[in-house]
């Protein structure tokens, strides 16, 4: 009964959710750095994702990559549309991607520094402008679907509204939360000390913007609640969140910092399937005509037979990426190092 | 101007500057896969020495062609709507294939590779050099099958009012496929391999920690002039054989044919102009050209008057890029094979002009991928996809054109910082040289 085009909604939601737990541990110790002022716990946050960061962010390329195959129309609409916030997100990116290695070959403390909130503001920027996309598609993009035609026309200004830039700050705060417990489990003595009350921190503002920000959803879009009391998978997804949720603090107090880190990954999971379940089986609400100019699964896929060959290529390729995945995080588990081979 | 040649700029520049650092890293790793390779099996430290080294700086240009090609990932969509949504069906397959069997690969084994050398087996370690260097390779491959189904589509049919797959093995090995993946992918080993000994010749001159350079040399001249000669035969050959075949009126522009002839001549030099028709100044070998591309010095080839000229690509960049691209091809097996004739020698150390030369020749693979990838695209035009679909046609019709020109300014200016910021790095690493072999570890 699970058509192709649902399957890739899955997998597609699957990549956003490994891109946001991977990479969202490590943004959130890019935003730890910007508030740093010890050099010596700036090396320590940089060298703790250093080995890991770029196989992380492979899977916003995969994702980009699969949302092309898999639905071009809504790679090609929303990619356009939101022109001025990717050259951001990109330039942001690009800084965040050369700091690591510029850092290496600096110097002086100074020139290090610098590149240090290169990488801390190329991480700070996409962690908003995420949420902010978020925002914006939840709450549906001008879209017009006219004989099969589609037009759209979003100005950068627009995007900026209340809603959308609230899911931004909401982002921008799961990440930091979700970047200081995995430096728990990275660092020792005081700076351990510092990342556990940022944790705790974090993750109290954050209970009050994700409250927030679930009942201003509720005014600006609520079609997303149609129905989706009745979805048993809504109230599972629901359940785990809240579970994960009120872990995260008795995680931190007896110290269990890598379950605490699982259930931080859990919470994020269970975030993006949750707007998944109220997306389905719409990509992008149409904010002009909801019911006839939203791009679906359906009206924005590719061929059946392009799906069906991406998910032999995603069958294939993805246990492998998973398992290397596993290997490599094996290898620099524990504590953070510094060799001569450091960043 | 208009938003379209806009977009046509902003896509020159961004993958223009890009595909300056994937050839480094790719023919990089392979040499490091034989380098390393060597240091296992022979415990022999100095090998592991130049392992440490160059890992070091094929990690700076990883780095710089990650953070670029992330740009080229969501391009298409940014920027080329129209195409994307007209071959999107096709095209975004081999981008998604490539994520997942090229990009997870190179990058996660990447780090295993420069942080795991205390960590993991020697093995182990050389596992993962391979990993790098095939992960790129298989980057290279599927990022060719995209562009080569834009040269020469297949496996598809026009439904939908897109171009939709009905054939994924025919799309994927369409006509030019494998001859131009063979071509630019050894374009990126003989770019690694001038590298290697372009920064050993330097460290021989200035006599650093030679012992290493010395070896580094002897390795990336023998593997230079084995990938050179391979570059133009039989890789050149078939590939100008290929266009020949399957797009007359690029190979017409590339050879500056205007008329369809018998025993057409190869020209070595010219200037070609549209209005009127003809090749300025030339210089031309009769009978060579029918000869090479039909082994038939009478056979005939088609030219340019054959086409309307509305389909004609534009005549002095096609030209121009394609015989510079020749002839540094050329020249690269003339630098190489003198360096590995003295090399037998056993004077080659000697030879300090020689070993200036290939210290200059560093950046001149990097300009023939380029010139090569000019004479490519700009020889398609004015199709984005052949005969499907015009470049006109295909921009974002919901960015307009000041969009776009803030888009170009910004990522000029970014990529002459980076370029700049690269470039010295990268010259005070070289200058520093390698650790000397059996260097304690010290603890910083």
């Amino acid at each position: 009964m699970i058509d192709l085009n649902t399957i890739w909604f899955l997998l597609v939601a699957v990549l956003i959710m490994g891109y946001a737990v991977l990479d969202g541990f490590d943004l959130g110790v890019g935003i730890i750095q910007l508030f740093t002022k010890d050099p010596d716990e700036r090396r320590v946050n940089i060298n703790a994702i250093g080995p890991v960061w770029d196989g992380n962010e492979v899977w916003l390329l995969t994702g980009g990559g699969a949302m092309f195959a898999a639905f071009p129309i809504v790679y090609a609409t929303v990619f356009s549309s939101f022109y001025i916030a990717f050259m951001l997100l990109l330039t942001a990116l690009i800084f965040r991607a050369v700091s690591f290695e510029f850092r290496k070959y600096s110097e002086t403390p100074r020139s290090k520094k610098i590149w240090d909130m290169s990488f801390a503001l190329g991480s700070t920027i996409p962690a908003l402008l995420y949420g902010v996309a978020f925002g914006n598609i939840l709450r549906g993009l001008p879209i017009q679907i006219t004989d099969g035609k589609i037009t759209d026309s979003v100005s950068f200004l627009s995007l900026l509204n209340p809603y959308s830039l609230l899911v931004g700050v909401l982002s921008l705060v799961l990440f930091t939360m979700h970047g200081s417990i995995y430096m728990t489990m990275k660092s020792t003595g005081k700076q351990q000390d510092k990342m556990v009350s940022v944790a705790g921190k974090t993750w109290a503002v954050f209970i009050i913007l994700y409250f927030i920000a679930t009942m201003a959803t509720f005014f600006t879009a609520p079609f997303l609640f149609d129905g989706v009391l009745k979805k048993l998978i809504f109230w599972l997804l629901f359940i785990l969140l809240f579970l994960a949720l009120f872990y995260i603090p008795i995680g931190l107090k007896a110290k269990k910092f890598g379950r605490t880190f699982f259930a931080s990954s859990l919470l994020i999971v269970c975030m993006v399937g949750l707007i998944g379940v109220s997306l389905f089986p719409r990509l992008v609400p149409s904010s002009v005509d909801l019911a006839n100019s939203s791009l679906t699964i359906y009206n924005a896929s590719s061929s059946q037979n392009t799906l069906t060959t991406m998910l032999i290529i995603a069958l294939i390729g993805m246990p492998v990426v998973i398992a290397y995945t596993i290997y490599i995080y094996r290898v620099f588990r524990g504590k953070v190092v510094i060799t001569k081979e450091s960043y | 101007m208009d938003a379209n040649v806009l977009a046509r700029i902003q896509f020159a520049m961004t993958i223009g500057f890009h595909f300056l650092f994937p050839p480094l890293s790719i023919g990089l790793a392979w040499i490091l896969v034989i380098i390393e390779g060597l240091g296992w099996k022979k415990k022999n430290e100095t090998y592991v020495a130049i392992g440490k080294f160059f890992g070091k700086i094929l990690a700076l240009i990883f780095a710089i062609g990650v953070a670029t090609g992330v740009v080229m990932e969501f391009q298409f969509g940014t920027n080329w709507a129209e195409y994307s949504k007209f071959v999107g069906d096709i095209f975004g397959a081999p981008l998604a294939a490539e994520g997942i069997f090229a990009f997870f690969l190179e990058s996660t084994f990447l780090g295993l590779y420069i942080f795991g050398r205390e960590r993991v087996s020697k093995g182990v370690h050389w596992f993962s050099i391979w990993m790098v260097a095939i992960g790129s390779t298989i980057s290279a491959f599927w990022i060719l099958v995209a562009n080569s189904w834009q040269q020469t589509p297949a496996g598809y049919v026009i439904r939908n009012g897109r171009a939709e797959l009905v054939d994924f093995w025919a799309a994927v090995f369409n006509p030019s496929t494998l001859v131009r993946f063979h071509h630019t992918f050894d374009a990126a080993l003989i770019s690694g391999a001038f590298l290697m000994a372009g920064i050993a010749a330097y460290l021989i001159l200035k006599k650093k920690e030679t012992e290493i350079a010395k070896k580094a040399l002897k390795v990336a001249v023998i593997f230079g002039l084995v990938v050179s000669l391979l570059e133009v035969f039989p890789f050149g050959d078939l590939h100008s054989k290929q266009v020949a075949r399957t797009q007359p009126e690029k190979f017409a522009a590339q050879q500056g044919l205007f008329e369809t002839q018998a025993g057409a001549p190869l020209s070595l030099f010219g200037i070609p102009s549209a209005n009127p028709p003809e090749l300025k100044m030339h210089i031309a070998i009769p009978k060579l050209l029918s000869l090479l591309t039909y082994n038939d010095p009478n056979a005939t080839v088609k030219g340019l008057k054959e086409f309307p000229q509305s389909e004609w690509p534009p005549l002095f960049l096609t030209f121009t890029s394609y015989h510079l691209m020749v002839a540094l091809g050329i020249l690269f097996i003339l630098i190489m094979g003198i360096s590995v004739f003295y090399l037998y020698r056993k004077t080659l150390f000697e030879k300090k002009f020689l070993l200036k030369v290939l210290m200059w020749a560093i950046p001149l693979p990097l300009l023939a991928c380029q010139f090569g990838w000019i004479a490519a695209e700009v020889g398609r035009q004015p199709w984005i996809v052949y005969k499907l679909m015009k470049t006109t046609e295909a921009a974002s019709q919901n960015v307009n054109a000041g969009e776009i020109l803030f888009s170009i300014i910004l990522f000029g200016i970014i990529y002459l910082l980076l370029g700049s910021i690269f470039l010295f790095m990268l010259i005070r690493k070289i200058k520093a040289g390698p650790e000397p072999v059996k260097a304690k570890e010290v603890a910083l």
